[in-house]
C-alpha cells in the first residue's frame, strides 16, 4: 500500500470529525442565522470533559461521549439563555459579538484553570495494519463514533416531529409560529444541539491528538472553512464537505510543509465564498 | 469646512497634549503608555469606517496593521530606507492590496464578509509565516544601525512616538472628514440599507471598496511604526486574531459610527487591559473581564458609552461627532 494512500485514508478518518463540528455550526446557523462564536471554546469544552471523564473513571473512551454529549446540550441551553436569545433577529454584529463574548469568557476562565499547557486522553485501541502502515484504533473509532452521530441527527432531523419542527423553524420563522410550533423552544434545543456536536467533536478529537484550552480555535476555523464548502446550514452537506476536507489535508501532506496548508485551505475558503456564496452543493436547503 | 467643527479643534488639542506631556521631564513610562493608547485609537478610529459607518464587520482589520509593520520593517531593515519613506510606502502597498483583494470579497454581505475577513487573517498569516525573504516563522531583527541614522535608540524612539501620535491625530481628522462629508452619508446609506442606497445612485461597490482600502492605510503605517520601536516582528505577534478583535470591543464600548466614542473605547479598554494584565490577583481573568463587559455592553447598552451620553444630553450629538 503506497504513502499516499495511507494518507488519503487518515485523512478520510479524521475528516469525519470535522465535519461533525462543522454540522454544529451550520445546524445554528440554519436554523437561528447566528454565527457561533463559541465554536472553538465548545469544542476545547468538549476535549477537557474528556479529559475529566476519562481520569475519573479511566473506562472506554468513546462510551465517555454520551455525558460529554449531554452535558454540552445543557450548557448549550444555558449559553443560548444567556446571551443569544435577546439578539436573534437582531443586526448580524450583535449575535457575532455576544457569542464571541462568551467566547473569551470561557476561554478566560479554562486558561486560569488548566493554563495553557497541552493535555492527552491517555486511551488507546488496538490499530489496523496494511502493509507498511498501521492506522491507529483511535482514528478509526473516533471516525467511526462521528459518522453514528452525524447519522443520528440527520434521523432526528428528518424523522421525528421535534426534528421537523426544527427544520420548519429554519425554513421560516413566522410561518411555523403560525402552525403552533414554539420558535423559543426549537431555538433553545437547537443550539443545545450544535452545541452539543461541538463537544462532541472536541471530545474525539481529544483521544488522536494532545491539545490545550486554544486549541479550539483552529477546529472552529475549520468547521467555518468546512460549513463555507457545504453551504451554511446544510448539516449533512457538512460531513461530508468535512469529510473532503480532510481527504485534501491527506492528499497535500506527502507532498509539500505542513505549515502551508492553513493558506491552502483559507485561501480555497475565501475563494469558495466568493465564488459560491451558497456553498458547492448549491442552493437547496437542508 | 472642517475647520468650523469644534471636535476638529478638540482632536488637536488632545493630539498635541499627546506629544507634549511625556516631553516633560522625558517621562518615558508616560510615553510607552501613551504610545499604546495611541495605536489602540488608530485601529478603533479605521475600523469605525468599516463597522460603524458602512456596516460591514471586519474581523481581521490587523492583517493591516501586521502587513504594513512587515512591509516597513523589510524596508528599513533589508533595504535600508529612512523610517518614514518606509512607513509610507508600507501605507500604499498595504491599500493597494486592500483595494484589490476589497473588489473581490466586498460582493459578500453581513456575515458572509465577516467569515471570508478571518479566513483572510488566518492566510495571510500562514503565507507570511511561509515567506522566505520575511524570515518565515521567526520573522526578522532589527540591526542597530536603523536606529543610529536617526540620531540613537533613544532619539529614534521619541520620533517613533511622536509619528505615532501624528498617524493618530490623523486618524481621527480623517473619521471627522468622512463623517462630514458626501462620500460618508453615501457609507451610512449602504449601512442603512444597501439596496436601497444603491437605487438612490449610491456606487456601493466603489464605495466599499475604497473605505475598505482608507481603513487599511493608517493602520499600516501605525504596524511600520510600532514594529520600527520593537525592533522584532514574527508572524504570530504582527497578525494576532485576539487584538483583531479587541478592536472590535473597543469600538462597541465606545459606541460604533462615532469619532469620539471609537477614540473613547481604545482609551479606556486600553487602561483597563493594562490595570487588569498587571494587578497580581487579576492578570489570569483579563479576558473573562474584558468578555463579560462586551457581553454586557451588547445586550444592555448597543450603543455603546456615547449611545448613553446621547440620550442624557441629546444636544451633544452636534459637537460629539
Amino acid at each position: 500500500m503506497s504513502g499516499t494512500l495511507a494518507s488519503l485514508i487518515d485523512g478520510v478518518l479524521v475528516g469525519c470529525i470535522y465535519g461533525l463540528s462543522a454540522m454544529g455550526l451550520s445546524l445554528i446557523w440554519g436554523v437561528m442565522d447566528v454565527i457561533n462564536l463559541t465554536h472553538g471554546a465548545m469544542i476545547a469544552l468538549g476535549m477537557f470533559g474528556m479529559y475529566l471523564l476519562f481520569s475519573a473513571f479511566t473506562i472506554n473512551a468513546y462510551v465517555l461521549l454520551l455525558p460529554v454529549i449531554a452535558a454540552g446540550f445543557l450548557f448549550g441551553v444555558a449559553v443560548y439563555w444567556i446571551a443569544v436569545h435577546w439578539v436573534i433577529g437582531r443586526p448580524i454584529l450583535l449575535s457575532l459579538l455576544s457569542t464571541f463574548a462568551v467566547n473569551m469568557i470561557i476561554i478566560g476562565v479554562g486558561t486560569a484553570v488548566w493554563s495553557t499547557s497541552p493535555y492527552n486522553v491517555n486511551f488507546n485501541l488496538p490499530g489496523v495494519t496494511m502493509g507498511r502502515y498501521t492506522f491507529t484504533g483511535n482514528h478509526i473509532a473516533a471516525a467511526i463514533a462521528a459518522v453514528v452521530i452525524a447519522l443520528a441527527l440527520q434521523l432526528f432531523l428528518y424523522r421525528t416531529r421535534l426534528g421537523k419542527a426544527i427544520r420548519a423553524v429554519a425554513e421560516n420563522r413566522e410561518a411555523a409560529e403560525l402552525m403552533g410550533i414554539s420558535s423559543a423552544a426549537v431555538l433553545t434545543i437547537a443550539f443545545g444541539i450544535g452545541i452539543a456536536l461541538a463537544a462532541a467533536s472536541g471530545a474525539l478529537v481529544s483521544t488522536l491528538f494532545p491539545f490545550t484550552i486554544l486549541s479550539g480555535s483552529a477546529y472552529e476555523l475549520k468547521s467555518f472553512v468546512v460549513t463555507v464548502l457545504a453551504g451554511l446550514g446544510k448539516p449533512f452537506g457538512a460531513l461530508v464537505a468535512g469529510v473532503l476536507l480532510g481527504l485534501l489535508e491527506g492528499a497535500v501532506t506527502p507532498l509539500i510543509a505542513v505549515s502551508w496548508i492553513p493558506l491552502i485551505e483559507f485561501g480555497l475558503f475565501v475563494v469558495v465564498l466568493v465564488v459560491f456564496p451558497r456553498g458547492i452543493f448549491g442552493g437547496a436547503t437542508a | 469646512m472642517i475647520l468650523r467643527r469644534p471636535l476638529f479643534w478638540l482632536i488637536v488639542i488632545v493630539s498635541v497634549a499627546f506629544a507634549l506631556l511625556p516631553m516633560r521631564g522625558d517621562d518615558i513610562v508616560l510615553r510607552e503608555d501613551l504610545v499604546l493608547v495611541a495605536v489602540a485609537i488608530i485601529l478603533a478610529t479605521n475600523l469605525n469606517l468599516m463597522i460603524g459607518y458602512t456596516g460591514y464587520v471586519n474581523f481581521g482589520h490587523i492583517v493591516f496593521y501586521g502587513l504594513g509593520g512587515y512591509v516597513g520593517f523589510y524596508l528599513v531593515s533589508v533595504r535600508s530606507w529612512p523610517l518614514v519613506p518606509a512607513a509610507l510606502a508600507a501605507g500604499v502597498a498595504v491599500s493597494v492590496f486592500a483595494l484589490l483583494l476589497g473588489l473581490g470579497i466586498l460582493r459578500l454581505r453581513g456575515a458572509y464578509f465577516a467569515l471570508a475577513t478571518i479566513g483572510i487573517l488566518v492566510a495571510v498569516q500562514a503565507f507570511v509565516a511561509n515567506f522566505d525573504p520575511w524570515g518565515r516563522s521567526t520573522g526578522m531583527y532589527l540591526d542597530f544601525t536603523a536606529y543610529t541614522r536617526l540620531g540613537g535608540a533613544m532619539r529614534a524612539l521619541w520620533v517613533d512616538y511622536l509619528l505615532v501620535v501624528a498617524v493618530m491625530a490623523f486618524s481621527l481628522i480623517l473619521s471627522l472628514g468622512i463623517k462630514t462629508s458626501k462620500f460618508g452619508l453615501g457609507l451610512f446609506a449602504i449601512r442603512e440599507n444597501e439596496d436601497a442606497a444603491v437605487v438612490l445612485g449610491v456606487n456601493a461597490t466603489v464605495f466599499k471598496s475604497i473605505v475598505y482600502s482608507v481603513s487599511a492605510f493608517l493602520p499600516a503605517v501605525a504596524g511600520a511604526l510600532m514594529f520600527y520601536k520593537n525592533g522584532m516582528i514574527d508572524p504570530f505577534s504582527a497578525f494576532e486574531f485576539l487584538l483583531s478583535l479587541e478592536g472590535i470591543v473597543m469600538l462597541m464600548l465606545g459606541g460604533q459610527g462615532s469619532v469620539v466614542g471609537a477614540a473613547l473605547g481604545a482609551g479606556l479598554y486600553e487602561q483597563l487591559r493594562s490595570f487588569l494584565l498587571t494587578s497580581p490577583q487579576l492578570s489570569n481573568f483579563h479576558l473573562v473581564i474584558a468578555g463579560s463587559l462586551l457581553l454586557v455592553v451588547m445586550l444592555f447598552a448597543p450603543g455603546g458609552l456615547i449611545g448613553w451620553v446621547y440620550r442624557l444630553l441629546p444636544r451633544s450629538r452636534k459637537v460629539i461627532e
